[in-house]
């Protein structure tokens, strides 16, 4: 273990998946309230034929490009996505597998046409399907590190705004705020907020620190504030735990483990959890119980 | 003649391929409490959210304070239905009433003891003062619309919309909710409700809109709600206890 602290590579690592997990985190749950949790993993998927697309037309593999290309194509997913709900009859999570199914068929047949080019399997781009933080260079650290902090600081300077976007919309837009540019804004966040994730964590599992975080903490509190604060550790903790256990031996995927710690943490969050885990549930109920057992032992004293 | 304070023309809304609303033409006066009154569908609920450009208008113009809206946002306090919002939220009841001043807050920047001062006096004001830090999902229905009643008083507004303010509440909380409406029109602002128990009506607004798809009668309650009036609005499936109004109600068809 101290074997891998000491390499710097490393611990720059850890930083970023530690970043990525509390971003994740926090748009987590903002996709948990406004009750979207597919559509993380539909644009996740849809960020793969971007990062191939990327990589064909810059020619080498630099991560900003690619994230901007994944950006791009999934930003384009949730935009047909929205469109189809609107202007047709289908509904949101049919537009969305669909779009899930055809941008990851798509980016699969892109990648598969990348690795047949000279130098081409040397690449790496099948990492971004389950992720390899390893593989990660400190620019790349850099990279994740800036759009981390941009998309956490979006989320900070309007808490309040997101808030009452959340909670009440009509009542929102009664105070002048824009629901338009609210969900435009919550798009680009949420598509941020992925993209940065892809590599380290890999475009099919993506979905995963998004979501697993917001529904853990939602165990633990019932404030909004406390809520993004937990699920932002949580999400900081999975990235950073998962990652260390990925390290210890060459050439594991990041991806699964940190999704196998978060899962862990839900376990913990679901049985324990104090709003309404099963075991505090139980608890109470007992305890209820033992009252009104006692109540009617007394009263049946008394006749 | 009172200030004209609210001005609706030629107004029309659809939902999808069926027209809901079709030549709504009134005018509110200042300090007037009017009562939106017509069956289920009759469109209430749209026709607020069109006035309040929370639903597009197919047609026609809506006048505030002889504004149009973007200009007097401030001025209008909007009451959505109960239902309306996720009460699982993870939030309290003195926070949602603090949303109210979001606007006057702005943006960037932080609710402070003041603003939270001033919205648990309006919790208090709706004899929820005791309740200010409970869960929202742990209030009753009735509790719930008070604190959305309390989340309008602190917008301060000129002008209320409310959308079925007293929809599935207790006795003591339409008291509660009725007096507060009487003490704002007494302030002079303008009130209009959306409100479907007609034994009630005559008690409780002083105008009544009778909407069905169309403005059917709009004005002084005794001049407009008549028996007549009414059998129209709700297109005859009216059926009447004996002679009086008081005694009607709506059946099923």
């Amino acid at each position: 273990m101290l074997s891998i602290l000491s390499s710097s590579n490393t611990l720059w690592v850890l930083l970023s998946t530690m970043t990525l997990g509390v971003a994740a985190g926090t748009i987590g749950c903002i996709a948990y309230w406004k009750r979207q949790n597919l559509m993380s993993d539909a644009l996740s998927h849809a960020a793969l034929p971007g990062v191939v697309i990327a990589f064909l037309l810059w020619g080498e593999k630099n991560l900003l490009v690619l994230v901007i290309g994944a950006g791009i194509t999934a930003l384009i997913g949730a935009l047909f996505i929205q469109w189809v709900t609107t202007s047709s009859r289908i509904t949101e999570d049919s537009a969305m597998g669909m779009v899930l199914a055809v941008f990851y068929g798509f980016g699969i047949m892109l990648l598969a046409i990348a690795n047949r080019l000279p130098g081409g399997n040397q690449s790496g781009l099948d990492n971004f399907i389950y992720g390899q933080a390893a593989a990660m260079v400190r620019s790349d650290v850099i990279t994740m590190l800036i759009l981390a902090l941009v998309v956490l600081f979006i989320v900070f300077i309007s808490f309040k705004e997101w808030k009452i976007f959340l909670f009440d919309k009509e009542f929102a837009q009664g105070l002048g705020i824009s629901i338009q540019r609210m969900n435009t804004l919550y798009s680009v966040v949420l598509v941020m907020a992925i993209v940065i994730g892809i590599q380290a964590v890999g475009v099919i599992l993506m979905a995963a620190l998004l979501i697993i975080p917001a529904v853990s903490a939602r165990y633990w509190t019932q404030s909004f504030h406390w809520m993004i604060l937990l699920s932002a550790l949580i999400g900081g903790l999975s990235g950073v735990l998962g990652t260390l256990v990925s390290t210890m031996k060459n050439g594991l995927p990041t991806g699964p483990f940190i999704v196998v710690v978060g899962a862990g943490f839900f376990v913990l969050s679901f049985l324990f959890g104090k709003e309404k885990g099963l075991f505090v549930n139980y608890v109470q109920y007992k305890f209820q119980q033992k009252q009104q057992l006692k109540l009617m032992e007394q009263e049946g004293g008394n006749v | 003649m009172k200030e004209i304070v609210l001005e609706v023309k030629d107004l029309s809304a659809s939902y999808r391929k069926t027209t809901v609303l079709h030549d709504v033409n009134f005018s509110v006066q200042r300090g007037s409490l009017t009562g939106i009154i017509g069956p289920n569908g009759a469109g209430k609920s749209t026709l607020i959210k069109t006035i309040l450009e929370l639903h597009p208008a197919l047609t026609g113009t809506v006048k505030f304070f002889n504004e149009p809206y973007n200009k007097v946002k401030k001025r209008i306090g909007y009451v959505p239905q109960r239902g309306s919002v996720d009460w699982d939220f993870p939030t309290d009841a003195l926070d949602v009433v603090t949303m109210g001043l979001y606007g006057q807050i702005g943006w960037l920047r932080r609710p402070t003891r003041k603003h939270k001062q001033k919205a648990y006096e309006a919790l208090e004001k709706m004899g929820m003062g005791d309740y200010a830090d409970r869960q929202i999902s742990q209030l009753s229905g009735g509790q719930q619309q008070r604190v959305f009643l309390a989340r309008a008083l602190v917008q301060d507004a000129d002008m209320y919309f409310m959308d079925e303010p007293l929809a599935g509440v207790d006795a003591a909380t339409e008291r509660a909710i009725m007096t507060i409406l009487k003490e704002l029109k007494a302030k002079g602002k303008t009130v209009l409700v959306v409100h479907h128990d007609l034994q009630t009506v005559e008690d409780y607004f002083d105008h009544v809109l009778l909407l069905n798809r169309t403005i059917i009668n709009h004005g002084k309650t005794e001049d407009v709600f008549t028996m007549e009036n009414i059998a129209e609005t709700y297109g005859g499936n009216m059926r009447w206890m004996g002679e009086k109004r008081e005694h009607a109600f709506h059946i099923v068809e």
